[in-house]
């Protein structure tokens, strides 16, 4: 069947990014909350996450650009950014977020642009994969089938 | 002629002669008239006489000859011419007559002396009769001496009684000397003296069965005469000078139901027999009669039928006093088999609630303690805590099912349940163990599966937990994916069940699940032994991760219960394998759907499940984890307003909110001002709304700091569905929430 062939494919790749720790468990919850009266949650708060991470990585990059770093604003930034990707199961960004929190509690600059440069590494691939994702999704949906619920 | 002249002269010499032949003639005439007198008179007295006619003329003719005679005597002397003339009439007439008679004699003298020859005959004949009459009578009384003595002998089944009382009798009936009775022994070769008449104890001679005179006797089923210098007759010693009397002897067959059992002796015939002799007083010169030697037959045979008898009653009684003992210990055995039944069902009754219940307890406060903060070590230790108490658990209710299973005292407790829901919660429960391993579950309903089935919810999760457990058990790699789908009738009957016969009908569907692993598949020679209780595959992996075996069994039972099969098919090691199993659902009635609750009950927990209407306030300036919570407390019921601050939070507070979720870790902000300044709008703590307080998993703030202030719970961040229902439900129920579940 093709749906269950695409189906399968969803599956395998969601797997993957589970597997590689693009996502966790945290996800999984957000898919859980998709339902009848809610068919587009998952979309929804991941485009709210993808404007406010866009947001964020912008101010983080000007702010880290300053001669003197704030470095209050920064990890201000980077708290907030971690509780959204946390709050979603981005867990590879929110790794990095974690570790950009430690060096701005040190107040190390350099240390602070190459975790910004990381953590917009993680934040573009989880996007990309999200994308991919929810066009698999779509695709399913479009055949008539039904997503099927992953578990970490 | 001559006349004579002398009319009256004195008697001459020769007158002599005359006076002779007148007394003479005068007796004849007294005769001649007296003879048809005696007839006349006899003739009347008799009843039966045919010859009348001829008696008439006999008569007749006798009295003219009296008449001749009568006359004669007056023709001695002188005579006239009238007596002349009658004594010639009467000649005359007497000749007529007398030649009449004679010719009538010629026919009626045969006749007579044949009557004559039918008298003998008649006499011959009653002789006869009585003499038969005789025999008749000796039988007679023949055949009464039996009855009696049947009547005797069969009066008691007691076999010694039988046999003295047939002597007894015997002896009384035919005046015997001696009798008595040879039995075979157990060997069968000899035949020893039982009872006998006259001596009280026979001392127990043997003589040995092959004898010319025993077999000649017992070859025939007749009284046999034999001779009684014959060692079996030859009871008392010879009194020297008398003659013995006869001896007879009889067979007497013993029948007996184990009787053609011994034959591996050859030299015994089929038959046994007892030898009875008999024998006559010595010098009686008596005689045995015909009618003695029969009622000595029929008394053997009689006797040899009451034996018998004796015996199979014996038999009987025996086999029937077995049969009670038997069924006394068949009851007695029944009565402790129920006992134990009992006893073992109100044990498990019992251990299943008093083991169940620390193993819970083990188990939830292990994954509590997971959920902690915990170095490497200690996080294996807990892991091994908690995977050898969920061994546990499993094995205590395997085992308590399995053992209720077998004795068939298991019954389905259907009902109507919520299928998704019961696949949401399968996974739900298979994640902490898919996680440690890094495993992915995936499941996958069809969208034509009814949302609501009738069965029986929880050995269905059982079936479930089983099969997936054992993908994760057996899969150290790689997804886990689980398809539900309606199964038709093409696919239901599969040449790996040939003897499942599904029967469709309006009110049920049959439900086929599969789910397949990416793991380490199985020998396609261990499949036909994985449903066997305890059996286990012989590879590795199999054995690493330990088990009783008896899942899959306990499996398979529940899904027979339910009307159908499971099987599972693998290409070979290291290639996977998909379990599928197939069962019987009921669609409910739809009038029923209103009564259910939209959400299954988490078993573990006594959470509520749903909270329609209840006002909650969420403060959070994070826009993601703001939607999130949100988007959760929506999913549970409530009615939420989102707030991104704490002077919003304050603005918007009031008595109509239930919950208020506070997000703690907002830079800026103090979770514990926020916290008094909400209390400080309310009079009373009781009137204002319940406080939570989210955390990060990162922030280590003490609880008890949080409480001081009012705040009712705090909860760690990430949220999950059942952690806010949870959340919910303790707060509201206890207005007070330590840490979540």
């Amino acid at each position: 069947m093709e749906v269950v062939q695409m189906q399968r494919r969803f599956v395998e790749y969601a797997a993957s990014l589970f597997r590689e720790g693009f996502l966790d468990g945290q996800f999984t919850q957000l898919q859980q909350l998709q339902d009848e009266s809610n068919p587009d949650f998952v979309v929804e708060v991941v485009s709210l996450f993808f404007e406010d991470s866009e947001k964020l990585l912008n101010d983080l990059s000007r702010a880290l650009d300053q001669q003197n770093v704030d470095f209050k604003r920064v990890d201000s930034h980077v708290h907030q950014l971690k509780g959204s990707s946390s709050s979603i199961g981005a867990q590879r960004v929110k790794n990095a977020c974690i570790a950009f929190r430690n060096y701005c509690e040190e107040q190390n600059t350099d240390a602070c642009l190459s975790c910004l440069q990381q953590v917009k590494q993680e934040y573009s691939l989880a996007k990309s994969k999200l994308e991919t994702l929810f066009r698999l999704e779509q695709q399913i949906l479009t055949a008539g089938g039904s997503i099927p619920i992953m578990m970490e | 002629m001559e006349s004579c002249d002398c009319i009256d002269p004195p008697w001459p010499g020769d007158e002599l002669l005359m006076k002779y032949q007148y007394i003479s003639d005068f007796f004849i005439a007294l005769a001649y008239f007296s003879i048809p007198l005696e007839l006349i008179y006899f003739v009347k007295k008799s009843a039966v006489f045919p010859y009348r006619w001829v008696l008439v003329q006999f008569g007749a003719f006798i009295v003219l000859c009296g008449a001749t005679h009568l006359i004669n005597l007056w023709t001695f002397g002188m005579h006239s011419r009238n007596v002349e003339v009658v004594m010639t009439t009467a000649k005359v007439l007497t000749a007529v007559v007398s030649c009449v008679t004679a010719l009538m004699l010629v026919h009626i003298i045969p006749d007579l002396l044949s009557v004559k020859t039918r008298e003998l005959f008649l006499k011959n004949k009653a002789a006869e009769l009585d003499r038969e009459m005789g025999l008749i009578r000796t039988q007679e009384e023949t055949g009464r001496h039996v009855r009696m003595l049947t009547h005797e002998i069969r009066s008691t089944l007691d076999r010694h009684t039988i046999l003295k009382t047939t002597l007894i009798e015997l002896g009384r009936t035919l005046s015997l000397e001696e009798c008595a009775l040879w039995m075979p022994t157990r060997t069968g070769l000899e035949l020893q003296l039982s009872y006998t008449l006259r001596q009280q104890n026979p001392v127990g001679f043997t003589i040995p069965i092959q004898h010319p005179v025993i077999n000649q006797v017992f070859s025939s089923n007749r009284a046999v005469k034999i001779s009684p210098n014959c060692p079996v007759a030859r009871l008392r010693p010879l009194a020297g000078k008398y003659m013995p009397g006869e001896v007879v002897a009889v067979r007497v067959p013993l029948l007996h139901l184990s009787n053609f059992q011994i034959n591996d002796w050859p030299e015994l015939s089929t038959k046994r027999y007892a030898l009875m002799v008999l024998m006559l007083p010595s010098d009686s010169a008596r005689q045995w009669h015909v009618h003695e030697l029969e009622l000595v037959e029929v008394v053997a045979d009689q006797v040899a039928v009451a034996l018998s008898h004796a015996a199979i009653l014996e038999e009987s009684m025996r086999a029937r006093d077995l049969l009670m003992e038997q069924n006394v210990a068949l009851d007695l055995a029944r009565r402790e088999a129920e006992t134990a039944v009992r006893a073992r069902n109100d044990f498990l009754a019992v251990m299943n609630h008093e083991m169940r219940t620390p193993m819970h307890a083990i188990i939830a406060l292990s994954s509590l303690l997971q959920e902690t903060e915990l170095t490497p070590e200690q996080r294996l230790m807990v892991e091994a805590i908690l995977k050898s108490s969920s061994l546990l658990a499993t094995l205590i209710n395997d085992v308590l099912d399995l053992s209720r299973l077998e004795d068939g005292s298991l019954q389905l407790e259907n009902g109507t349940f919520n299928l998704h829901a019961l696949f949401r919660e399968v996974l739900y429960l298979i994640k902490p163990i898919a996680s440690v391993k890094k495993l992915f579950v995936s499941s996958s309903l069809a969208p034509d599966l009814p949302e609501f089935a009738v069965g029986d919810e929880k050995r269905l999760m059982q079936i479930m937990l089983n099969v997936v457990g054992n993908a994760v058990k057996f899969s150290n790699e790689g997804n886990i994916s689980i398809f539900a789908f309606i199964a038709k009738s093409e696919s239901l009957r599969d040449s790996r069940a040939p003897d499942f016969f599904p029967v469709h009908s309006d009110n049920h569907f049959y439900l086929r699940v599969q789910v397949k692993d990416s793991g380490a598949g199985i020998d396609p020679q261990d499949i036909s032994k994985l449903f066997t209780k305890f059996a286990q595959c012989q590879s590795l992996a199999a054995r690493n991760s330990g088990g009783s075996g008896l899942g899959l069994a306990i499996c398979k039972r529940f899904v027979n219960l339910m009307g159908g099969h499971i099987w599972i098919e693998s290409e070979g090691l290291g290639k996977g394998s998909t379990a599928v199993f197939i069962v019987k659902l009921g669609i409910p009635e739809y009038s029923n759907e209103s009564k259910l609750p939209f959400f299954p009950k988490v078993s573990a927990n006594h959470c509520q499940t749903n909270f329609p209407g209840l006002k909650v306030l969420v403060m959070d300036d994070n826009g993601v984890s703001r939607s999130v919570t949100k988007g959760l407390l929506v999913h549970l019921g409530c009615d939420v307003t989102t707030v991104s601050s704490a002077d919003d939070c304050l603005r918007v507070v009031s008595q109509e909110h239930n919950v208020v979720f506070l997000d703690v870790c907002m830079p800026g902000v103090d979770g514990y001002e926020v916290a008094i300044r909400i209390h400080e709008k309310f009079t009373t703590c009781r009137q204002g709304p319940l406080l939570v307080a989210l955390m990060g998993n990162t922030d280590r703030v003490t609880k008890e700091n949080y409480l001081r202030v009012g705040i009712n719970g705090v909860v760690l961040k990430p949220v999950s569905v059942d952690k806010m229902r949870c959340v919910l439900s303790e707060v509201l129920e206890h207005r007070f929430l330590f840490e979540t579940c």
